[in-house]
């Protein structure tokens, strides 16, 4: 019997909590590329992703979900395209606590859905902190659609990364069953 | 919640459309690069303003819409309801110096011109500070949001002009075929000659603005005007790759999509 494969992309800024997230809902050990930062512009963290995090879910014996996290920084958006192929949906995560990353946030997210129209959900990540802007301004500044669902996130706490992924299941089934 | 950043990356124009759309109360404060500005709203709409550069009494506002001399703002000054601004208008319009729209509409027109100033700010931080409203002893008033908006759109035609003209700043610049002609018949101003001096495929406009502590607005209107002159043009980055077709998969509709959906959900459910 053969095993199918699925997978969901999850993207966003640099520092957005992509890899923290997956880590949280994955299986196995994330299967990570992160690489020392030499930038000094991109010093708010020790590493980041040079080429994708894949993490993995077993549904049952026949069936596996990957999930493929992208790099965050924008000189490795070559790589979004071929990570975007035959993605069932996707995630835009989003630092809640970073305006200076909306711009980015909404280009990235404008970006995937030109790459292919599955559906998306945004994660607010970061959602625990006191700084992090609400839900409904963040939804105007990232100038979303009102069918497009804005979720509340913290990457590290399973619970929260498990509504995100089945918010966007919602939205795959309700797309698949129209 | 917090509500703060710079306007660098999220503007005016934004702000208040957010305060307007999510009928906010309280206070925003911006942190200009030459000014301090802050604004108080009441449900979305615009009830007082002050900066530093002018301070909002009634006293400045009467002066600078010339309703009072110098001399009366400083006789006023002296008087002890100086200080509370509510008390002063009803002074000037007991004494039937001024009437209580005459002083409604200076208010009016003061915060108006002060939050048409704030659409060309483009650096600064900002933060809302919810629930909190002006002193009492202020004149306030009841500003429609959606107006101002639109009044600084229009005022801020000339950048939308330009980013229309140059709608991408992570593009190189070269020098176009013989520009030395050109630069010597053209007389450039020191800011444009800084630009100019760093003209090369390698470096992008964004970069030239950073080395040259330029912002957004200040950088396309320069290379606009390099680039109207004939001196420069716009080339791709060196290395940079034509990007590929995208690759559009719809997702597959029927029976078997929705069981897979499902049990996948299922499977998250039980994690």
């Amino acid at each position: 019997m053969s095993i199918r494969t699925v997978k969901m992309v999850v993207t966003g800024p640099f520092n957005s909590g992509k890899t923290a997230f997956i880590h949280s809902i994955s299986e196995i050990e994330v299967v990570s590329t992160e690489r020392k930062i030499t930038l000094q512009a991109e010093k708010i963290k020790d590493t980041t992703t040079v080429a994708m995090d894949f993490g993995r879910i077993s549904v049952d014996e026949e069936l596996v979900l990957y999930l493929f996290g992208t790099p965050g920084q924008k000189r490795f958006d070559f790589m979004w395209e071929i990570l975007s192929e035959g993605m069932l949906g996707f995630v835009v995560m989003v630092d809640s606590t970073r305006p200076e990353t909306f711009r980015e946030a909404r280009y990235i997210m404008e970006t995937f859905r030109a790459y292919a129209p599955t559906p998306f959900v945004v994660a607010a990540n970061k959602q625990d902190h006191p700084d992090a802007w609400s839900i409904e301004d963040l939804r105007i500044a990232l100038r979303l659609d009102p069918q497009i669902r804005c979720l509340e996130c913290v990457a590290t706490e399973r619970e929260k990364v498990k509504n995100v992924l089945l918010e966007l299941l919602y939205c795959i089934l309700e797309e698949v069953q129209e | 919640m917090a509500l703060q950043g710079n306007l660098h990356d999220f503007s005016v124009t934004q702000l208040l459309n957010l305060v307007h759309l999510a009928r906010k109360t309280g206070t925003l404060t911006i942190q200009g690069t030459n000014d301090h500005a802050s604004l108080s709203f009441a449900e979305g709409k615009l009830i007082y303003g002050q900066s530093r550069s002018s301070d909002g009494t009634l006293i400045s506002i009467l002066l600078a819409g010339k309703q009072i001399s110098e001399e009366q703002a400083q006789l006023l000054r002296s008087r002890p309801q100086a200080s509370n601004d509510k008390e002063l208008g009803l002074l000037l319009i007991h004494a039937g110096y001024l009437t209580q729209p005459a002083i409604l509409q200076a208010v009016q027109k003061y915060i108006t011109e002060l939050v048409l100033r704030l659409f060309t700010w483009s650096e600064g931080g900002f933060r809302f500070h919810s629930g909190v409203l002006p002193p009492e002893d202020r004149i306030t008033v009841r500003l429609d949001l959606e107006n101002l908006i639109m009044e600084g759109a229009r005022r801020m035609k000339e950048w939308e002009r330009l980013q229309e003209e140059l709608p991408n700043l992570d593009v190189a610049l070269k020098f176009t075929d013989r520009p030395d002609s050109r630069l010597r018949n053209i007389n450039l101003s020191v800011e444009e000659w800084r630009v100019v001096s760093y003209v090369n495929p390698k470096n992008t406009i964004r970069q030239i603005a950073r080395a040259n502590r330029l912002s957004d607005i200040e950088i396309r209107r320069i290379v606009y005007g390099l680039m109207q002159a004939g001196i420069v043009e716009s080339i791709r980055l060196e290395g940079d790759t034509a990007p590929r077709p995208p690759v559009i998969q719809p997702l597959a509709k029927g029976p078997d999509q929705v069981s897979l959906i499902n049990r996948l959900i299922t499977r998250i459910r039980s994690l």
